[in-house]
């Protein structure tokens, strides 16, 4: 609508900076997840990971090394040479100090003067070289106040803890297929049950039509909740107990008002006259339904599936009441990262990685089939 | 044997059976039972015709009756009964002492807070995306990255902004921008334009829209405006007065309350164990994901609005404001009420992020995870369905309206 009549520029400018503004907050909290699992633990408590992203600047001190143990002997002065910094560190000095009154009173480079001969430099690197006579070379190492700019520094060993190493309390990969068998069929069966029945109350007249999806509606909007303990009685009554099997039934049955919806809708508005067409030319139902509807209700299909397939791979109070068990043999992510914010609540790394991992796949999917999601949720929603 | 593989099975079972079931129960309605042959064929092929939609409808039909229609009776039974008694029908004592308890209470209270939080914040967001990111070239970019917390997963939000919450002792960095940002203020002018004036603004504009939605409620109701459906509608907008006068008298008060308050500058805070706005902390989270949601739909009815309405207010002179409240905004009025009660759905239903954010701790309890606290820490299954119950009684008005207007669409 740029440039229609009525919206001025100074508008145009103040829409694009509150666009901005309100996707760069919806996009914060799900990249600090993403940057935190890329980081150390030490890093991740020393400093909020907004800052790692940026060369960080940090004050520290560092004691060079033991002059009684390091100090060499040239021409009856004692020096002692060193690195403040550990050889893998790609950290540089911008300014140090040799009291904590003054840290930043030299430049890297500078010779320092201490008096009675003796003196000291520091250079960008973090070599130093102290010097003097044997008196001042003894006792404890010198006190160097640094001033150090480290560059960022990521690291992809919390992937390989949470995913590879087996670690039954931090692990993620045994959950991440339990997730998936859950996830699967739970999403696979409903849709053929469904298809079958939004095909009967879409294109077949019967008595009872109008009531039925009457009731599909209204099933609609029953919270799971209800259906937590009658099942399990129902689930233990017929020897299920907790398990993938009672898990994959509940699902079906918790998924089946939104397919049937869904599909039905769809159905109603594929073309009449094909389906009469094919009538007339002698097709039974079944085979209308399976060489005609199911082919063309493919994006309502696939609308569902995603839905589904979210709202399994997400869910844990099904999970948690039809099955996970005693062992805990098979527990879900959800689940896990659960118990982990419980027994883990400060290893940050951990959380983050565990839980990005989670929902690494929901993501995938959502914008690989982004198409499909928005328009089942508009046949969903808009009546 | 390997789960996955049992999975595989169950595809194979579940697709190949349905699919089976579905070829040969038609082949056995139409070559045995009815067979179109001899004299009476015609008739037979009548009576196949009448038998094939339950064929079709059956494993659905025993599936919602079993795993949704069902367990609301059952419940309900349960409800009545106590467990510790062998299952004894007890009349209305687990209610009785349900309401007893403050927990359930707090959990109701909470539960209400969420109910006009969340839509109303939600849809408000999901408007105003809609409509910015209409208006620009990147919109869809911007619309993929707000509708995308959609995808993930309550437990995985709850993670996400639990780092946002964090709080490290004063002395050292803080890692969770919420205690970065609270500990810039210092109590100057910035902080009472951020922290006191700004929500106080907000608030009072909330009991402004509540007030107006209010007065459009009453107005029917007054001498000399005609009241279409009678007296059931007149008690129910009536109950809706009382209920939003409530909410402004609330609101009002809790303007007064922010703004004279006095807040504790320099320390960093625990927010998820502040009573009162730990809820609202709690919150924020639903709205993040919800907002999406929102946005598309809206997006969806603002596209769908007839461009000749807004061009002849331009005309008319409308400035841009008064075109989106005047013309746009009472045009998609049937969509916000539909995202609106969408999202009321899954708030009254909220459970893990509760769940795995503070447990119902420091007066954060809601239905839902009263409800599972009953069931499967407390183990009582009277009380516990008793609380599902009540979710359901806050469902059901909702449940009633969409069966209506899916009835009024068949017609």
């Amino acid at each position: 609508m740029d440039g229609m009549a009525g919206t001025s520029s100074k508008l145009t400018w103040a829409v694009h900076i509150s666009a901005v503004l309100l996707v760069a907050l919806w996009l914060f909290p799900t990249v600090g997840l993403l940057v935190s699992s890329f980081r150390t633990a030490d890093q991740i408590s020393s400093s909020g990971w907004w800052a790692s992203v940026f060369s960080s600047e940090q004050r520290t001190v560092i004691r060079t090394v033991d002059p009684d143990d390091f100090r060499i002997e040239e021409n009856s002065a004692f020096a002692v040479t060193g690195d403040l910094f550990a050889a893998d560190e790609e950290k540089e000095v911008i300014a140090w100090g040799t009291s904590s009154r003054e840290v930043e009173a030299y430049a890297p480079g500078d010779l320092v003067d201490l008096g009675d001969g003796e003196s000291i430099t520091v250079d960008s690197e973090g070599t130093y070289s102290w010097k003097g006579n044997e008196e001042q070379l003894s006792g404890r190492g010198k006190r160097v106040f640094a001033t150090v700019v480290s560059p960022p520094d990521f690291t992809t060993d919390n992937y390989e803890r949470v995913l590879f190493s087996g670690d039954s309390t931090d692990g993620m990969a045994k959950t991440f297929f339990n997730t998936l068998t859950v996830t699967i069929p739970a999403t696979i069966i409903p849709i053929v049950i469904a298809a079958f029945a939004a095909y009967a109350l879409a294109w077949m007249q019967f008595p009872g039509r109008a009531i039925l999806i009457a009731s599909v509606v209204g099933l609609l909007v029953v919270p799971l909740q209800l259906a937590l303990i009658p099942l399990l009685q129902f689930h233990n009554n017929i020897g299920i107990g907790k398990g993938y099997l009672g898990t994959w039934m509940a699902h079906t049955g918790f998924g089946l008002p939104l397919a049937v919806y869904l599909l039905r809708n769809y159905m109603v508005g594929l073309p009449r006259d094909i389906i009469e067409n094919a009538k007339v030319d002698g097709a039974t139902d079944f085979q209308i339904f399976t060489k005609i509807i199911i082919p063309l209700s493919f994006p309502a299909m696939a609308s569902f599936a995603i839905f589904q397939f979210l709202w399994t791979w997400n869910d844990l109070l099904v999970a948690r009441v039809f099955l996970i068990d005693a062992t805990g043999e098979t527990t879900v992510m959800t689940n896990q990262i659960v118990e982990l914010l419980g027994t883990r609540g400060g290893n940050w790394e951990i959380l983050a990685t565990a839980a990005f991992v989670s929902i690494a796949v929901p993501l995938i999917v959502f914008f690989t089939m982004q198409r499909y999601l928005v328009r089942g949720l508009l046949a969903g929603s808009v009546k | 044997m390997h789960p996955a593989l049992q999975g595989l099975i169950t595809i194979i079972i579940g697709v190949g059976g349905c699919l089976g079931y579905f070829y040969f129960s038609n082949q056995i309605l139409d070559k045995v039972i009815f067979p179109p042959k001899k004299n009476d064929a015609g008739r037979n092929i009548n009576r196949a015709n009448a038998v094939r939609p339950w064929l079709f409808l059956l494993p659905a039909i025993i599936a919602l009756g079993l795993y949704l229609a069902y367990p609301v009776f059952s419940t309900l039974w349960l409800s009545l009964t106590d467990r510790s008694q062998d299952n004894a029908f007890v009349g209305l004592a687990n209610y009785n002492q349900m309401f007893n308890e403050p927990k359930f209470w707090e959990a109701m209270v909470n539960n209400m807070l969420w109910l006009i939080v969340v839509p109303a914040v939600s849809t408000a967001f999901g408007l105003l995306s809609a409509q910015l990111t209409d208006r620009i070239a990147w919109g869809n970019i911007a619309k993929s990255i707000i509708f995308m917390p959609m995808a993930i997963s309550f437990v995985g939000a709850a993670v996400i902004f639990k780092l946002i919450y964090d709080a490290r002792p004063v002395d050292q960095a803080q890692i969770g921008v919420l205690n970065a940002v609270w500990l810039q203020f210092e109590g100057g002018t910035g902080s009472f334009l951020f922290l006191k004036l700004l929500p106080g603004i907000i608030v009072l504009s909330f009991a402004g829209i509540v007030s107006y939605i209010g007065w459009l409620t009453l107005k029917p109701l007054l001498p000399g405006e005609t009241n279409q459906g009678g007296g059931l509608m007149a008690i129910a907008r009536l109950i809706a007065v009382v209920i939003t006068a409530y909410i402004i008298v609330r609101s009002l008060l809790l303007a007064v309350g922010i703004m004279s308050s006095s807040l504790p500058y320099g320390e960093p805070q625990q927010w998820l164990t502040l009573p009162f706005w730990n809820n609202f902390f709690l919150m924020i989270v639903l709205i993040w994901i919800q907002t999406g949601f929102a946005m598309v739909i809206l997006s969806a009815a603002l596209r769908g609005i007839p461009e000749e309405t807004v061009e002849a207010a331009i005309v008319d002179g409308a400035n841009p404001f008064q075109v989106f409240f005047g013309i746009k905004v009472p045009q998609i009025t049937g969509t916000i009420v539909v995202v609106w009660t969408t999202i009321t759905l899954v708030v009254l239903k909220i459970f893990d992020i509760v769940f795995a954010m503070t447990n119902g701790q420091w007066e954060t309890q809601v239905l839902a995870n009263y409800m599972f606290d009953k069931l499967f820490r407390a183990n009582d299954w009277g009380v516990g369905s008793a609380s599902a119950i009540i979710i359901m009684l806050l469902v059901s008005p909702i449940l009633i309206w969409n069966v209506y207007n899916a009835r009024k669409e068949m017609q």
